[in-house]
């Protein structure tokens, strides 16, 4: 796992400093006139042309940060100090295992402040996502993998696989259109979910929350829906029947609990997925999170901004791989015996 | 001229009877909702037999059917009736529509025919006939691809030039009159204008071809990818499955529009990433193929000499010339012997959506084989001295073949998708191309005032990733059946 995100961000690190995007970084910080031979001064003033690996591993807080002395041979800026500072406190070390996650050339900010704000944006949608998107799918699949083959489960099924087969960029622009636009007359809701990131109401968070949670939930009901259906034929719930309980009973007490566990890593796995449509719906809706923040520094080349982003989401992405893993084994009482 | 209206002069008999049948259809699917919690009142008769009398639940399900089979008809008499009355200003919107799709409908209604007629002979894709759902999707699907193609080919479909912006029509409603319209001209913009005057109608039929061109091929290079590197890594394993797994993980760690933002920018195209692996990647499809009849026609030489040979020279020249394009650092094919070049942005979104899709085929096919290498029959090739390759590609593979055409349908819907998402973000494809992503993206931002230019390419790619699913669906359902 930490060498996956190591390679990753080797990766990310190598993509972002290609020669024609540090081209682009130092026209974009001193003007976009500089001829070839400034771009190549302003590069190698401010450490770019040090070895690739060598710059990662600064990056990464391995090497020490790279510094530059005036005439005089006094220390005058480096990587780890801003030129005004004094370098005698600063630290030679400052990568992100120190914690320092650099700045944004775009925001002028700090990235691990932009990323921490950006990131409770985000969270707040997602919890509002799966508050909706988790109960609904399980009530769908449950509901139609209970008879199997029956009018409700064909209706239903073809409920689901009509939601993820509409991407979030479909299914958010006819949204908006029905609900929101002025010419179908039905203003319910908001068109824009910026003013939410501060007051979110059901009027301007529900649109975005709704595109979101409507793509995932088809695929969590099917998964259910064949979890229990599998259930629904094993030997206990003919026990049970035979027994005479009542079928709300078998499903509710016998089915549900063993039907639950594979939807479970299937809701954990789905975080990556979610991922890209948080991406598609803040740009969407303009909601100022951490997927909007990707579009940014992405469009700009923000080379940190772009590097914190890429591992916070790629850890996201383990650390779901994780938990889904971990809960089975919890969840699964054959497993956890054995 | 008067706009046209939706329905024409069928509207006025017609629009009420709708009216009506969607009224009904909702009261009645709430009806039998509700009575459905009702017990069925099933009686035991002297011999020990149930008798069961129609509820009010079967009676108002009965109503429903009803309904629904009425307003198909009168959909169906509005989409007949375009083609049948004499006049645009008589056939409304949506009859114009249907008149346009002239070559779509008969090519469908053939297609259809014939499938039905010899169903039983045609294996798989026939029994695909027995199934409703996956026969919606199918008609879904090649609606799509009769429209791109008589669009691509034929230039049959669009109205007006899907580049060609013309004064005074800027984000007029469906139905509007040209403005100025000369004698050749198609008298109406019929769904309306975008936000540069172009007609909304011809630049979504139009971009079916983008997507129909790119979307099918795309997905079945990942496949050859995934299905030559999955192969080996589930049935030799060990290191080489490792390093595999692990190189696929990583692509499938990373979220998939950083990756697109990364590939897909100017910046890196001019560095030629995008080129190189072009290199890499249309590689294998001649890899495969090569290594497929090489191990087939192994113990006759001559055969395998002149099959291998024909598929080196014809393949590997389209190879050369698929990847030397001029103006990138992969360019070194004289103009003369260059069969073709790919324009600019396609090939990078061609690039990127595969390499995107192929670590996923990959983890399927190299799961499909760690089962099916198991099994006897591949122990009795293994006995009779077998090649490793010949059992791979000429017994593992063709009983693994269910799964991956399954997976084949959903995943050309997914690429659509990734293709709809890259030109949602503005990426690769050039900004006046009529792609759905594109146009969406284009339309996004009048979208609470003029929705038009968004819906139509939005509702465009949701019906035929529906029709992708809907069969793919069919299929599985098919094939699980024996």
């Amino acid at each position: 796992m930490i060498l996956t995100a190591l390679c990753l961000s080797f990766l990310v690190f190598f993509l972002t400093n290609l020669p024609p995007n540090l081209e682009k970084v130092a026209k974009y910080e001193g003007n976009s006139r500089m001829t070839d031979e400034e771009v190549a001064g302003w590069l190698e003033k401010n450490g770019f042309n040090q070895a690739l690996i060598v710059r990662y591993s600064e990056w990464l807080g391995v090497l020490p940060g790279w510094t530059r002395e005036d005439a005089n041979g006094r220390l005058e800026a480096g990587r780890c100090f801003a030129p005004g500072d004094d370098p005698e406190t600063a630290p030679a070390f400052c990568g992100i295992l120190q914690g320092e996650w650099g700045v944004s050339r775009v925001f002028r900010e700090d990235v691990s402040s932009i990323i921490a704000t950006r990131l409770g944006l985000t969270g707040k949608m997602m919890l509002w996502v799966m508050i909706l998107m988790v109960p609904s799918a399980l009530i769908v699949g449950v509901l139609a993998g209970m008879r199997e083959g029956s009018r409700t489960d064909r209706t239903l099924s073809t409920f689901s696989i009509a939601t993820t087969a509409t991407p979030e960029y479909v299914s958010g622009v006819i949204l908006v259109a029905v609900f929101a636009s002025s010419a179908f007359g039905l203003k319910w809701f908001k068109g824009t979910a910026t003013s939410a990131m501060d007051n979110a109401t059901f009027e301007n968070f529900f649109l975005p929350v709704l595109t979101i949670a409507l793509y995932g939930m088809g695929y969590i009901a099917r998964m259910t829906r064949a979890s229990m259906a599998e259930v629904m034929t094993a030997q206990y719930i003919r026990t049970a029947r035979l027994k005479g309980v009542s079928f709300p009973n078998i499903v509710m007490k016998h089915a549900l609990r063993n039907a639950l566990i594979a939807p479970f890593t299937v809701i954990m796995l789905q975080f990556p997925w979610l991922l890209n449509g948080v991406v598609i719906v803040e740009t969407l809706f303009n909601y100022k999170g951490f997927g909007w923040a990707l579009v940014q520094a992405a469009g700009n080349n923000d080379i940190d901004l772009l590097l914190g982003i890429s591992v916070v989401s790629v850890f996201v992405v383990l650390i779901t791989q994780l938990i889904s893993d971990i809960g089975y084994v919890y969840l699964n009482p054959r497993i956890r015996i054995s | 001229m008067e706009p046209l209206t939706w329905t024409g002069v069928l509207g006025p008999v017609l629009n009420p009877i709708l009216m009506a049948g969607v009224a009904v259809l909702i009261l009645s699917i709430l009806a039998s909702i509700v009575l459905s919690f009702v017990p069925s009142g099933a009686v035991a008769q002297g011999d020990g037999t149930l008798a069961a009398r129609r509820t009010p639940a079967d009676w108002a399900r009965l109503v429903m059917q009803g309904a629904l089979w009425l307003i198909l008809a009168v959909i169906l008499i509005y989409l007949g009736g375009g083609i049948v009355i004499p006049g645009i200003e008589n056939k409304g919107i949506i009859g114009a529509l249907s008149a346009r799709f002239l070559p779509v409908w008969i090519a469908l209604i053939v297609t259809f025919a014939l499938s039905i007629a010899f169903k039983r002979r045609l294996g798989l894709y026939g029994k695909l006939f027995d199934n409703p759902i996956g026969m919606a999707g199918f008609g879904l699907v090649m609606f799509w691809i009769f429209t791109a193609l008589s669009v691509g080919l034929f230039d049959w479909i669009v109205t007006h030039d899907p580049l060609t912006a013309v004064s005074g029509m800027k984000n007029k409603v469906p139905g509007t009159p040209l403005n100025g319209a000369g004698a050749g001209d198609y008298p109406y913009y019929l769904l309306g204008g975008d936000n540069l005057a172009r007609d909304v109608f011809s630049r979504m039929v139009a971009g079916s071809f983008v997507v129909i061109r790119i979307a099918p091929l795309a997905t079945l290079f990942a496949f050859m990818v995934g299905i030559t590197l999955g192969l080996p890594a589930g049935y030799i394993g060990g290191r080489l499955d490792t390093f595999l797994s692990f190189l696929a993980n990583l692509i499938l760690a990373f979220p998939v529009i950083l990756l697109f933002y990364l590939l897909v920018t100017p910046e890196i195209v001019q560095t030629g990433i995008p080129s190189f692996l072009a290199v890499v990647l249309f590689l294998f499809p001649i890899v495969f193929l090569v290594v497929l009849f090489n191990a087939r026609f192994f113990t006759e030489p001559v055969k395998r000499n002149t099959v291998v040979a024909v598929i080196l020279v014809t393949l590997g020249w389209a190879y050369l010339s698929l990847i030397s394009q001029p103006g990138t650092p992969v360019s070194f094919m004289p103009a003369a012997l260059d069969l073709f070049d790919i324009p600019g942005g396609i090939l990078v979104v061609f690039v990127s959506v595969v390499f995107v899709n192929a670590p996923t085929v990959f983890r399927i096919v190299r799961g499909l084989v760690m089962d099916i290498k198991t099994r006897d029959y591949v122990a009795a090739a293994q006995t009779r001295g077998e090649g490793p390759w010949y059992i791979m590609l000429w017994e593992i593979l063709p009983n693994a073949r269910g799964p991956l055409i399954v997976d084949f349908c959903l995943r050309i819907g997914y690429t659509t998708i990734l293709l709809g998402t890259l030109g949602f973000f503005g990426l690769g494809l050039p900004p006046d191309s009529p792609d759905w992503g594109t146009t969406i993206n284009a339309g996004r931002k009048l979208l609470s005032i003029y929705p038009h230019p968004a819906i139509a390419p939005a509702l465009a790619l949701l019906s035929l990733v529906l029709g992708l699913n809907l069969m793919a669906d069919g299929l599985r359902e098919e094939s699980l059946k024996d």
